[in-house]
């Protein structure tokens, strides 16, 4: 088939499964489908435009066939994404399984993890949360303590994980923990998968400054896991961590394609003979949108170079960097824009505080999924070859 | 359409970075600066420029050019930034390419791609790009026209065999309509050309005219969207110089990073540093996307402008960063003229301003996004 009937088909599916109410910008994020054993349908719209898009794998395109991905080259994935687009479709479904653990299984997991976990991914069965970070170990990740002792049929693990985003609402968790207690610290983390409704497994939520309580503490007490549910090799989970994390970065840092902030300030400041009457404000966004618009080209050549087989590798960071940053650097625009209206934090005017809240929200995102400090670090060392002291 | 470099560009790219770093390295403008050389470029350079196929790079194969579009001539421009190469390429391939061809001129593409005779293009008045506001007036006499007036900034203006000039013919400043382009050939009578030397030690100069005869190139009066859409192409070029400029800045830094010990240690271990250096990194791998863009765009021959601003300005904003922070991160000997990367700084800031500086830029991108 070539691509124009591709396009074509792509098309005529559409417009017959997407429905309507999907077919219209999210608000945030929270409005998404996230998949898993408990989550709640807002509408049976959602429902019906995930299962759709999952039997046909279009919520995993470019995943092979076999394991319930949609099997998409690059090429015909673009003109999915661009079709979607055309007709505003919201993702059917977003996950840490499709954007971290996904990749990372297809690149390191066995066939029968595969087979096992893949499809539940695509279909969003199966809700999955990342137990990296603990307590004492944060950008040092890699001095984290939570371990697993091998018991012959099974690993035992204790331990603590915390800032575990979406603990107490995912059905299963990735996890990195200590199987060889005395080797270097990169040298004996395995990558482990199990059940969170597995006995000894709980979570505390932990409220953040947005109001907002998307994570928690979790605990590990005696926590029984079969042998084949270790991801690779035994004391190799580093690789694999890595790998992931690469994946996390590019995601976190890809802000898409929001709303402009000119367009917002227009809508509510009006204009003057074509202009923003606030010259002062109007240079903070011109300079806020140049370097916007230079971003989104740089995620697009980052695509193009890597469609043309080079590796994305550590320039994840900078685009985690870069991405994350003007995120923050866009929300306190908008904060100017809203004047004092943005900090109201209750009531209907605010919807709830939608702005203050979000705005504080971003403050997470150069922290999450490694801080800007540490994505620097990574480019110095990986990129430019600064040396180690 | 694809934001990486095709086969042939790719090699194109090669083929432009190894020449000028043989043939024209930093150590070549430090010489013509200190033998304080009237012509201000190298004529066997410009000569192996042409055999190269850069002088008509715009150009099309009809005209004796090698037609590798504005991607092309922004990989070349690239190379001379990085290397601070001395050269009429921008006045000469680049801006009087442009604007002939944006004015349909047909006749002079020729002797453009050959590169016997040198052209620029004179439009700046004060110190600040302000096409709306030509002043200058051309003045009918006989069948033909006569210039009087002064145009600063003129790249090249001191050596250029033919000057295109940017006057008015009808209309007061600030208005649009009634610019016209007009071709001054050396020598002219009542024309003085003074070489201006600026911080770059390059060719810009400042032209008097006194009742200058003048010839009318393209059509009287409507010249504003040509030569608008010749420094908006010209600006494409520009920017990719002033990529290669941040590029070798960083480059030198990181390099010098690696080598320079202090406290026992090389300072490239030194966090403070690494962190500035990959900010830097950051801020020149977006220019360059922004600036692969709008070359592109330039030669799918539509609409460039916003394109145009955008990388113009984020070429401006890495070019200044990494200048600033090259000198910076090599402490006192990066403030000796002995050493190399004082004429970086020297060069990006004049050529920033040449059609429009940061503010400029950033002032039409918001305009062009309607607000
Ligand atoms: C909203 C949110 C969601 C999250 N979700 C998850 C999740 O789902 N799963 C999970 O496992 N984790 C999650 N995290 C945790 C996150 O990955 C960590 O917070 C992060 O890695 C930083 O670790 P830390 O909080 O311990 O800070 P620290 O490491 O203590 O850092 C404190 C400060 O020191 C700086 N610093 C530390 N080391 C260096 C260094 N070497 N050089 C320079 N500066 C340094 C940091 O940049 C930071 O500014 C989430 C965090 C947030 C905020």
């Amino acid at each position: 088939m070539s691509l124009d009937e591709f396009r074509a088909e792509v098309r005529d599916w559409l417009e017959v499964n997407c429905p309507a109410s999907m077919r219209t910008p999210m608000a945030s994020f929270d409005e998404a489908c996230w998949g898993g054993r408990h989550f709640e349908f807002a509408s049976d719209d959602q429902r019906l435009w995930l299962e759709r898009a999952g039997e046909k794998g279009y919520t995993v395109p470019t995943w092979p066939k076999e394991y319930g991905g949609g099997g998409l080259s690059k090429d015909e994935a673009k003109i999915l994404a661009e079709e979607m687009k055309r007709i505003n479709a919201r993702p059917p479904l977003v996950s840490f399984g499709i954007w971290m653990l996904g990749p990372a299984l297809l690149k390191f997991g066995s066939h029968e993890q595969k087979l096992e976990h893949i499809p539940k991914i695509a279909r969003g069965d199966i809700r999955w949360c990342q137990g990296y970070s603990e307590p004492g170990a944060g950008s040092d990740l890699a001095s984290l303590r939570t371990k697993a002792e091998d018991k012959g049929d099974h690993w035992l693990v204790n331990g603590q994980k915390v800032w575990t985003s979406y603990a107490d609402k995912s059905d299963w968790i990735f996890c990195l923990v200590r199987t060889e207690p005395d080797a270097p610290k990169h040298e004996g983390i395995s990558f482990l998968l199990f059940d969170m409704e597995s006995a000894g497994v709980s979570t505390k939520p932990i409220k953040l400054i947005s109001g907002y309580s998307p994570f928690c503490e979790t605990f590990f007490d005696d926590v029984t896991v079969p042998k084949g549910q270790l991801v690779g090799e035994r004391g190799k989970g580093w690789t694999i961590a890595k790998y992931l994390l690469t994946h996390e970065r590019k995601m976190i840092g890809d802000i898409g394609a929001p709303t402009p902030l000119s367009q917002l300030a227009r809508e509510k400041l009006g204009t003057e003979g074509g202009q923003l009457e606030d010259a002062m404000l109007r240079s903070e966004i011109a300079r806020h949108e140049i370097d916007a618009a230079a971003f989104m080209f740089t995620v697009q050549r980052a695509t193009d170079e890597a469609k043309a087989g080079a590796s994305l590798g550590a320039f994840s960071s900078a685009l985690k960097y870069v991405g994350t940053e003007l995120n923050k650097d866009r929300h306190e625009k908008l904060l100017k824009i809203h004047g004092s209206e943005a900090f109201e934090w209750e009531g209907q005017f605010s919807r709830d505080g939608a702005v203050a809240k979000d705005w504080l929200r971003t403050k997470a995102n150069s922290i999450e999924g490694g801080t800007s400090e540490v994505q620097l670090n990574i480019i110095s060392k990986r990129i430019l070859e600064l040396p180690d002291r | 359409m694809s934001l990486t470099l095709n086969e042939e560009l790719q090699l194109l790219k090669e083929s432009a970075d190894g020449f000028f770093a043989e043939k024209s390295p930093v150590s070549d403008l430090r010489d013509l600066r200190d033998r304080e050389d009237e012509v201000g470029y190298r004529a066997d350079l410009w000569q192996d420029m042409a055999e190269m196929g850069f002088v008509g790079i715009l150009l099309p194969e009809e005209a004796g050019g090698a037609d590798f579009g504005y991607v092309g001539a922004g990989l070349v421009a690239e190379a001379m930034g990085r290397q601070l190469t001395a050269s009429p390429f921008l006045a000469h391939s680049v801006v009087a390419a442009s604007l002939l061809k944006a004015l349909g001129d047909e006749d002079r593409l020729g002797a453009l791609a050959a590169g016997d005779e040198l052209y620029t293009v004179a439009i700046d008045e004060g110190p600040r790009f302000d096409l709306a506001g030509t002043k200058m007036t051309a003045t009918q006499a006989g069948g033909g026209y006569t210039l009087s007036g002064l145009k600063t900034f003129v790249p090249d203006g001191h050596v250029a065999d033919h000057i295109l000039v940017v006057a008015r013919t009808s209309g007061t400043a600030g208005e649009t309509d009634g610019l016209s382009v007009f071709q001054v050939d050396k020598g002219a009578k009542g024309l003085i050309a003074d070489r201006t030397i600026m911080a770059d030690s390059r060719n810009w100069a400042k032209l008097s005219f006194n009742a200058t005869p003048a010839t009318l190139v393209g059509t009287l009066d409507g010249a504003y969207s040509a030569v608008e859409r010749a420094t908006d192409l010209a600006n494409t070029v520009i920017a990719a110089e002033l990529l290669g400029i941040a590029e070798e800045c960083l480059t030198r830094t990181t390099d010098y990073l690696k080598e320079r010990q202090q406290f026992g240690v090389t300072i490239g271990t030194f966090q403070a540093l690494q962190h500035r250096a990959s900010h830097l990194f950051c801020e020149i791998a977006l220019t360059r996307s922004a600036v692969l863009k709008a070359l592109q765009t330039a030669d799918e021959g539509g609409p460039v402008g916003w394109f145009a601003a955008l990388a113009k300005a984020r070429a401006i904003k890495s070019a200044e960063l990494a200048t600033n922070e090259a000198i910076q991160m090599h402490g006192g000997i990066g403030m000796t003229d002995e050493y190399d990367i004082g004429f970086y700084i020297k060069r990006a800031r004049p050529l920033a301003h040449l059609y429009g500086d940061y503010n400029v830029q950033a002032d039409r991108f918001a305009a062009l996004s309607g607000y």
